[in-house]
């Protein structure tokens, strides 16, 4: 038995488990591999090799300004929006027990795009233009998130805590009633707001530039940090309300976090590429599949399985059918919902 | 000297009283049953005991100190539990699940030091899991199962263990093979060992010490030997039984009335449901 490895230094020790961690080390190649010929598909073909060359050099010629300026960031937005939203689900998941909890389904999601469209709404004039800058979008949808992450915790909240189902059944509920409110602010509101709304809604990345990089980085990255250290607690929560308590756990106060953690990564995914959808869902069962359930090898497998989706769904978004674009979130969703009813089959069984 | 004792302590849901004024010692190093009828409230008792449930009222005292006082990573190095039927997480291993019992050592930067390796070594070794140590929880039979989880438990270090029958959904050899387990911890390293059963018989067999509850209160404790008698089953269960002596372990054997195809010294055109033989 030679799968676990134990690395001691000095006072730190962990356990690795190898097999995992060959995995984790295998996702990460391909999604370099895939980064770099995905960089070079799309109305200019450019070879892998070319592609690695204008990557590293700033000629300033054709090739590299169409690697670097123009799908560069694009496609690390992909990689990060769909680490992120996979982050998201795996957290609920492990607070909520149960392989169907999504972002998407308690409503995180939906209160992204209920800010959304009421900022596309109140800040368009008569003659449909913005009265305030478009770069403001991703703070509404960002707000939207977190709020509606709030909302659903406190009206879950009973007798001193919160417990999973009625976290899942108030989310529920609460993603109905402000997808509602969403399709009517759509309806009521002026024609530009709704069809810039439904490709918003859809999840798109057409025209990420590197300045949405250079906000969402950061965001990302410290949340990914603070979930890190959160990883050993979400095991912990993962064996239930009694077990978590027994073994030493703050079940509450991690819940509260974590739930926020879920949310502002959701929120962080959304607000700058739109909202895709099953992501949150599907990256991390398919992880769950390599690497089994402990989160310390289960988050960096969800965060890579993630962004190789919204990668691929991407790729395919944009040169299925040049030069039209298709929003990414369409494929996610067509691999997701039947995914979804899968899942949904599979536990009726149980 | 007392590894549990509780001051006027009342739970309950809500409105409800389940458990009412009670005060109880549960002696060091011995093993302890919890008996009574269904819904008597032995269960909420034994989860209030691990902090699982706040109580309404009073005060439980873990090794004289007020658990409601200590820190709960303090009470998880000194007290484990192991609720009914608990459930694994989708792919969880049983080596990753014993590791969880180490939680209450461990920080972010000690997740796996030599005491946590020899901790879960040696659960895994008494539990006699290490053959399933990569096999997926909800994979394993029942008896596997349960050995898998007390296996945590026990990773878990504590000198107070609780469990909450853990003998449900066995076999008749398994449950033995866990009761034995738990007899020979006790016996071997002298835990205290503080646990729910259902069946009477057992419970007799096991326990040092057992604690009869009855309308939110204890109706008597003490030595099998001496509590278990037919009165007692009556009051506690409204069972009719005849007291006997187990012939294996001498130790009381309760064998109750009932209808059945085979009745010996009664008439059975008679009804004869909790009803004194002839």
């Amino acid at each position: 038995m030679n799968k676990y490895k134990p690395f001691r230094f000095y006072k730190i020790s962990f356990l690795i488990d190898q097999k995992s961690l060959i995995t984790i080390t295998s996702l990460t190649l391909i999604s370099i591999v895939l980064m770099i010929i995905s960089l070079g598909i799309g109305q200019m073909q450019i070879s892998p090799i070319e592609v690695v060359k204008a990557l590293f050099n700033s000629s300033g010629d054709m090739e590299n300004l169409v690697v670097q300026s123009f799908r560069m960031p694009r496609i690390l937005l992909a990689v990060l929006a769909g680490a992120a939203l996979a982050l998201s689900g795996a957290i609920l998941q492990g607070i909520i027990r149960n392989p169907l909890a999504s972002p998407d389904i308690i409503g995180i999601t939906g209160g992204a795009a209920l800010t959304t469209v009421i900022f596309l709404a109140v800040f368009s004039d008569r003659s449909n233009s913005l009265t305030l800058s478009i770069h403001w979008l991703p703070l509404a949808s960002f707000i939207g998130a977190i709020a509606l992450g709030f909302i659903v915790y406190f009206l879950a909240w009973k007798n001193g805590g919160i417990t999973p189902i009625r976290l899942v059944l108030i989310g529920v509920g609460i993603a109905m009633a402000v997808q509602a409110v969403t399709t009517m602010i759509m309806i009521l509101g002026p024609i530009y707001t709704a069809s810039r709304a439904n490709i918003w809604l859809t999840g798109s990345l057409n025209g990420t530039n590197w300045n949405e990089i250079i906000s969402i980085t950061p965001w990302i990255v410290g949340m990914v940090f603070i979930l890190f250290i959160y990883a050993r607690r979400l095991n912990i929560q993962e064996l239930g309300q009694d077990l978590s308590v027994n073994a030493g756990g703050f079940v509450q106060k991690d819940r509260f976090m974590l739930l926020l953690l879920s949310s502002a990564l959701a929120g962080g995914a959304v607000a700058f590429a739109g909202g895709i959808g099953f992501v949150g869902l599907m990256a991390p069962h398919i992880a769950r599949r390599l690497v089994g359930s402990a989160f310390g090898s289960l988050l960096p497998a969800s965060a890579l399985i993630g962004g190789i989706i919204v990668l691929i769904a991407d790729l395919i978004a944009r040169t299925a059918f040049m030069p039209l674009e298709v929003p990414a979130g369409v494929f996610t969703s067509a691999i997701g919902a039947p995914y979804f009813i899968y899942l949904l089959y599979r536990s009726r069984n149980q | 000297m007392d590894a549990i004792t509780t001051n006027t302590l009342t739970l309950g849901y809500g409105e409800e009283d389940i458990i009412k004024e009670l005060d109880l010692h549960i002696p060091k190093g011995e093993i302890t049953v919890f008996i009574g009828s269904n819904g008597c409230g032995k269960s909420t008792l034994l989860k209030s005991l691990a902090r699982l449930l706040k109580p309404k009222e009073g005060s439980i005292v873990l090794n004289g100190q007020d658990i409601a006082h200590t820190s709960t990573k303090k009470v998880a190095k000194d007290l484990a539990i192991l609720p009914q039927s608990p459930v694994a997480p989708d792919g969880l291993t049983v080596l990753q699940l014993v590791k969880q019992g180490r939680y209450p050592y461990q920080n972010w930067f000690k997740q796996w030091t030599e005491e946590d390796e020899e901790a879960v070594n040696y659960a895994i070794r008494v539990t006699g899991t290490e053959d399933l140590i990569d096999r997926k929880v909800d994979s394993l039979s029942g008896g596997q199962r349960q050995r898998a989880w007390i296996a945590m438990t026990l990773a878990q270090d504590t000198d107070t263990i609780l469990l909450d029958e853990p003998t449900t959904y066995l076999d008749m050899t398994h449950q033995i093979e866990i009761l034995d387990l738990l007899h020979d911890l006790n016996e071997q390293e002298n835990r205290t060992i503080i646990m729910v059963l259902h069946d009477l018989n057992l419970a007799c067999r096991y326990a040092d010490h057992i604690v009869a509850i009855h309308d939110k209160k204890v109706f008597q404790q003490g030595d099998p030997d001496t509590i278990i008698t037919p009165q007692l089953i009556q009051s506690v269960f409204g069972l009719q039984c005849q007291v006997t002596c187990d012939p294996i372990c001498g130790s009381p054997l309760c064998i109750p009335y009932s209808k059945g195809r085979h009745m010996k010294g009664v008439n059975k055109d008679e009804p004869t449901v909790n009803k004194q033989p002839i």
